[in-house]
Formats: structure tokens, C-alpha cells, sequence
């Protein structure tokens, strides 16, 4: 008997939806139930939200005012306490996963599976290791609550039910700490796609030489309508802020076509690509690694090409 | 002020893994070794808050095998004042390291625990967290600038939204992300230097930490490869293949 609790990730009173990755995986373990935690200070929306996406039973819901915003030492807690009964506890594997899902496992006394690429069977399950370049199978002990990290970009998100599943709030008494406080997010505005889930994704690396250059992918991007990605050493010399950081230490996508602009391809930037549909490199270097996994090449200079590929599209 | 420090060793960032081909682990007989590349970011700010005269005494912590002293003494040459070698033959995984740095808590009583935030051999991504629940104490994950000053931490936190900023009450623990600063690179003296500072061995038996952590690796595999692509020779042609996948 599995019962699995979901725990929601949101922002701005919009639900992420690394979430409805998160319900594949848990509907891949065949549970018995599905239940979606929105921890929120207005957690109403949020909830509507995540009622609708196919295979959840219930959604609950903890509305407190320390829940505005995610802190780990403030929602794990609660997490913890609302696991009782659950089987399995997942979370999205995205830095709100990765800050709150071991601060849960470590207060339930449990280790934690990081990164479920795929579930086996309810307890067995693989992941990746050493950037990706090797596959594990894991085996949790079944006597255990399983806290698991899912990689969203191994799942495709659950789509929408033919109707809501119930919402209920859940009271929670447990005291929180205080010691640990949220001062500022400072949010790069853009209205482009958002990188994590958009279907088309451009990405420039070092070879676009300078933060003023790196203006010729944003305008290719809006052209075909990508969000816009980046090398580690692109976000390093600061042509772009680090959110844009696709790779092993930044984020792991899986769009439908992917097309790395001056990037060499390191192991560490494939990591962040692997479930792409279809790769694209441009690069002036015929022997640079991405051609090893790049499923189109073209060799030639980035400030020449897109300008050509522009005009190709007509 | 003590700063604790996580350094662990793993196999070398540019060594391409393989996996054994009877999937019972990864080759690692004869690959390089070196200082997750995180646990130095994390070793260097702790050296840079005792060069601002924040913190007193850098101790840099290893959990591993007998061979380890060898690395070790690569932080001490980096500038850690002494080092703690917690021995053991067997791998930890994250939930043991966190309860190994817990008793070393107990006993250094540090104000500011550093480690990195993943350990690129596991990619585990937990340690810090879990140390930072078991102790009870606030946790700044991913730290891409850390400021110290009137008994809290304030850290700006690389977050797939941007940059988030949190202040955590001191003692607290922080993990380490890429930008957070370049570490330096080890110098000759300092290395003949490091030969003289303490490295203080532990037995893990010695601790009484439980080392069940309900987790069993039964598998290693190769991941699936991408089959070879075709190259294109001009900016026309890769639009027309783009275009006949439907992807433009
Ligand atoms: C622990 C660790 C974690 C890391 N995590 C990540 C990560 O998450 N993501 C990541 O990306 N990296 C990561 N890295 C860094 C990684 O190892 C590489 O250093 C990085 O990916 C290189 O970025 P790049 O390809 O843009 O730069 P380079 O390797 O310098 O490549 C630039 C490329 O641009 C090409 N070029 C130059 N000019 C032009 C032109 N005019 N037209 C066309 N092509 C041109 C060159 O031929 C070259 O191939 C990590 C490293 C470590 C140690
Ligand atoms: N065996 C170990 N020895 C020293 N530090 C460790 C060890 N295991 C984990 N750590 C610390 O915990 C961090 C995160 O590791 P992990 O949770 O395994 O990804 C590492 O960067 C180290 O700082």
C-alpha cells in the first residue's frame, strides 16, 4: 500500500509546474493515493491549481503567515509532521526541492533518494551520479517513508483531470523556528518562455564574447520564440545572471529542441541537456565535444550564422 | 569564531566516469582524485572570513578511508589551521555524514559549518541540509555571497528564480555554490608549511553514529546514449532539417 504526499512548489501564487512532474512520478509507483501539500500563506489559488492535475486524490493545504515564503527550517517541519501515514514524501528536484526534501528526511530519520529518473518498483528506483555519467538503482528499505527528490526534466507533467479533486486544510501544531529569515528575491523580469519548461531553448556559452553580444541570442530566441539559457562560463563572466545556468550545477532540461550557441560541450553542460529532443550546436570548432552529442552540427562563427539563420526562417 | 569545513574527496572533475562492465560500481582504480570542487569554494570563504578577522580557526573535515591524510593535508596547506579525519573504509552517505558532523559539532562547538552543496562523485545535494535539521539550526543552501557580521549570516542564494537573500542566526550551516568565490591555489612553502599542522585521526566506531541509512545501491549502468547526429554545412540547411522536424 503506497500513499504518496506531493509536496507543491509555487511562486508568486502560481504553481510551478515541476509539481505536476512530481505526481507522474508518484503515479508511476501505482499508489493508492496521491495527495498534493500546498504550504502557503494563501495557499487558495494555488491549491485550485494543483486539483486539477490528473491523478491526484486530494489536495491540502497549511495557510500560515510564515509559509509566505519557502524557507526550508520553516516548512520542513510541518512537512515532516504531515508525512505521518505516507509512504513516500516527493519533492520537485529544483532548488526548492533540493533546500527542503533532506531537512524533511533528516528530521524523519530517513535517507533520501535525490534525482528519480525513473521508479522501478514503489521502493526500487535510478539516479543519476558522478554529472550523469552513470546510472544507479537504488533500493529504499520498505519499513521506511521514502523522501525522494524527483528530476523534472524525466518526467513529463501530468496533464488535467476531468475534474478537481477535493481541497482540504490540514492544522499542523508544530512550533517554528524564527532563526532564520527571508529578505529579498531578486527576480530577473523577462517575458520570455521560462527556461525549466519551455519547449524551445537557445543557450550561448563563452563564445558570444561579451554581455553586449549576448543581446544577438536574446533577439534569435524571441525570434523562435526559446527561453534563454547559458554556460557556467558565460554565467561566470557575467554576460548573463546565473539563473540561466543549464548543466549539472544549474538546471537540467529536457525541451524539445535545444540549440547551444559557443558552447563547447563539458561534461558538466551535457548533464543539463541529455533528455533534449533534438540538440543543435553552432560552433567555429569542429572538433569541440558538443558534436558528440549534438544530433544537427554546424560549424562556423556564431555572429555570422544567426543572422543567416534569421533570414532562413524568413 | 570556528568555522567547520566539509572536504571531501572525490574522483577528479575532468575524469569521464566508466562503469564497471558487470555493474557492480564505477571504475575508480588509477582516476584521478582531487577536493570537490565545492568543498574548496566552501575551504577558501572560510579563509577569507579568518583573513577578515571574522573567524579565528578554519578546521577542514574529511570522512573516509586511512589514505585520506594525504588530502587533507591539501587543505592545510590551502590555510586551514588543523584538520579532523574521521576514518573509515566504508562510503558514507549523507545522512551518516551529517550525523558525523554533528558530533564534531558537539565537540568543536563552531559558530559557521561550510560545506559544499553537492559532492560531484553522489551528487547527493543533502548534507548540509541534513546537518542543518539534526542540529537544529538555520541553513543557507547555495550561497553565492556570504556576509558575516552582528552574530548572523545574511546570504545571497542562487535559486532557479533569481537571487534570494536570507539572514540566519549564527551558528548556522552554509553551502556552497559556484560563484560564491575562486579559491586560491596552494603554494610550494605552504605545502612544507602544512606538513607541521595537526591532522587529528578518529575512528567513525569511536562516535556512535548509526550508519544505517536505509538506502542500497544494486545497479550501476552506463546512461543511454545519444546516437551520432548529421552535420550540416550551412545556416539554410539546418533551418530546412529544423523545419522538417517541426521544430520551427
Ligand atoms: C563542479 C563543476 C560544475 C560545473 N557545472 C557546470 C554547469 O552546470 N553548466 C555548465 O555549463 N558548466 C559547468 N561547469 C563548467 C564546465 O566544466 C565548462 O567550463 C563550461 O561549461 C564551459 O563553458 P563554455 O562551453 O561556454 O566555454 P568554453 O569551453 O570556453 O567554450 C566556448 C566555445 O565557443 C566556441 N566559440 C568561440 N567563439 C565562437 C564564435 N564566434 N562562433 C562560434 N563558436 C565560437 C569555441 O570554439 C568553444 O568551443 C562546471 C564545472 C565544475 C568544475
Ligand atoms: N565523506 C565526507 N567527507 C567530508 N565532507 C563530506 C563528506 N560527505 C559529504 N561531505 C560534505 O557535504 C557536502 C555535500 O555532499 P552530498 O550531500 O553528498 O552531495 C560536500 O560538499 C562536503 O562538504
Amino acid at each position: 500500500m503506497s500513499k504518496i504526499l506531493v509536496i507543491a512548489e509555487h511562486l508568486g501564487g502560481k504553481l510551478n509546474s515541476s509539481t505536476a512532474r512530481a505526481v507522474s512520478a508518484a503515479a508511476a509507483v501505482k499508489a493508492d493515493a496521491i495527495d498534493v501539500l500546498v504550504l502557503s500563506d494563501a495557499p487558495d489559488a494555488i491549491a485550485a491549481e494543483a486539483a486539477k492535475i490528473d491523478g491526484v486524490s486530494r489536495v491540502l493545504t497549511i495557510a500560515r503567515s510564515d509559509n509566505a515564503h519557502a524557507l526550508a527550517t520553516v516548512l520542513a517541519p510541518q512537512i515532516a509532521k504531515a508525512a505521518a501515514g505516507y509512504s513516500h514524501v516527493f519533492v520537485p528536484s529544483t532548488t526548492f526541492g533540493k533546500d527542503i526534501a533532506p531537512r524533511v528526511a533528516a528530521l524523519l530519520g530517513v535517507a533520501q533518494v535525490s534525482d528519480v529518473m525513473s521508479v522501478e518498483a514503489a521502493h526500487t528506483f535510478k539516479r543519476p551520479i558522478y554529472a550523469g555519467n552513470a546510472i544507479i538503482t537504488v533500493e529504499a528499505d520498505a519499513s521506511h517513508t521514502v523522501v525522494a527528490t524527483i528530476r523534472s526534466a524525466s518526467w513529463a507533467a501530468a496533464g488535467n483531470a476531468a475534474s478537481s479533486a477535493p481541497i482540504e486544510a490540514l492544522a499542523i501544531d508544530v512550533t517554528l523556528p524564527t532563526h532564520t529569515r527571508f529578505v529579498e528575491l531578486k527576480q530577473g523580469s523577462s517575458d520570455r518562455p521560462d527556461l525549466q519548461s519551455a519547449s524551445k531553448v537557445v543557450s550561448g556559452g563563452r563564445g558570444v564574447g561579451s554581455k553586449e553580444n549576448f543581446e544577438i541570442i536574446y533577439k534569435f530566441a524571441d525570434r523562435i520564440g526559446a527561453a534563454v539559457g547559458a554556460s557556467r562560463a558565460a554565467v561566470d563572466a557575467g554576460y548573463v545572471p546565473s539563473e540561466l545556468q543549464v548543466g549539472q550545477t544549474g538546471k537540467i532540461i529536457a525541451p524539445e529542441l535545444y540549440m547551444a550557441i559557443g558552447i563547447s560541450g563539458a561534461i558538466q553542460h551535457l548533464t543539463g541537456i541529455k533528455d533534449a529532443g533534438t540538440i543543435v550546436a553552432i560552433n567555429k570548432d569542429g572538433e569541440a565535444p558538443i558534436f558528440e552529442i549534438a544530433d544537427i552540427g554546424l560549424v562556423g562563427d556564431l555572429f555570422k550564422l544567426i543572422p543567416e539563420l534569421e533570414q532562413a526562417i524568413g | 569564531m570556528k568555522i567547520l569545513v566539509g572536504y571531501k574527496r572525490v574522483v577528479d572533475y575532468n575524469v569521464r566516469i566508466q562503469v564497471k562492465p558487470d555493474g557492480t560500481g564505477v571504475v575508480t582504480d588509477g582516476v584521478k582524485l582531487s577536493a570537490n570542487p565545492f568543498d574548496d569554494i566552501a575551504l577558501e570563504e572560510a579563509l577569507r572570513l579568518r583573513e577578515k578577522g571574522v573567524a579565528t580557526e578554519v578546521i577542514v573535515v574529511g570522512i573516509g578511508p586511512a589514505d585520506l591524510t594525504a588530502h587533507l593535508r591539501n587543505g592545510l596547506a590551502m590555510g586551514a589551521n588543523r584538520a579532523i579525519h574521521v576514518v573509515t573504509a566504508d562510503a558514507v552517505q549523507p545522512l551518516t555524514a551529517a550525523r558525523v558532523f554533528l558530533k564534531l559539532i558537539e565537540k568543536e562547538q563552531p559558530e559557521l559549518v561550510i560545506l559544499g552543496k553537492q559532492a560531484i562523485d553522489d551528487d547527493a545535494n543533502q548534507t548540509g541540509q541534513m546537518l542543518a535539521a539534526l542540529w537544529d539550526r538555520p541553513q543557507a543552501t547555495f550561497a553565492s555571497r556570504v556576509d558575516i557580521a552582528d552574530g548572523k549570516a545574511t546570504v545571497t542564494r542562487e535559486v532557479d528564480a533569481g537571487l534570494e537573500v536570507i539572514e540566519a542566526e549564527l551558528p548556522a550551516v552554509i553551502t556552497t555554490d559556484l560563484r560564491l568565490n575562486e579559491p586560491r591555489f596552494i603554494k610550494l612553502p605552504d605545502i612544507m608549511k602544512a606538513k607541521s599542522k595537526p591532522i587529528d585521526s578518529i575512528e567513525f566506531g569511536s562516535l556512535g553514529v548509526e550508519a544505517h541509512d536505509h538506502l542500497r545501491t544494486t545497479h550501476y549502468a552506463a546512461p543511454a546514449k545519444r546516437s551520432k547526429g548529421v552535420m550540416v554545412k550551412d545556416a539554410a540547411e539546418l533551418v530546412a532539417a529544423l523545419k522538417q522536424k517541426g521544430l520551427l
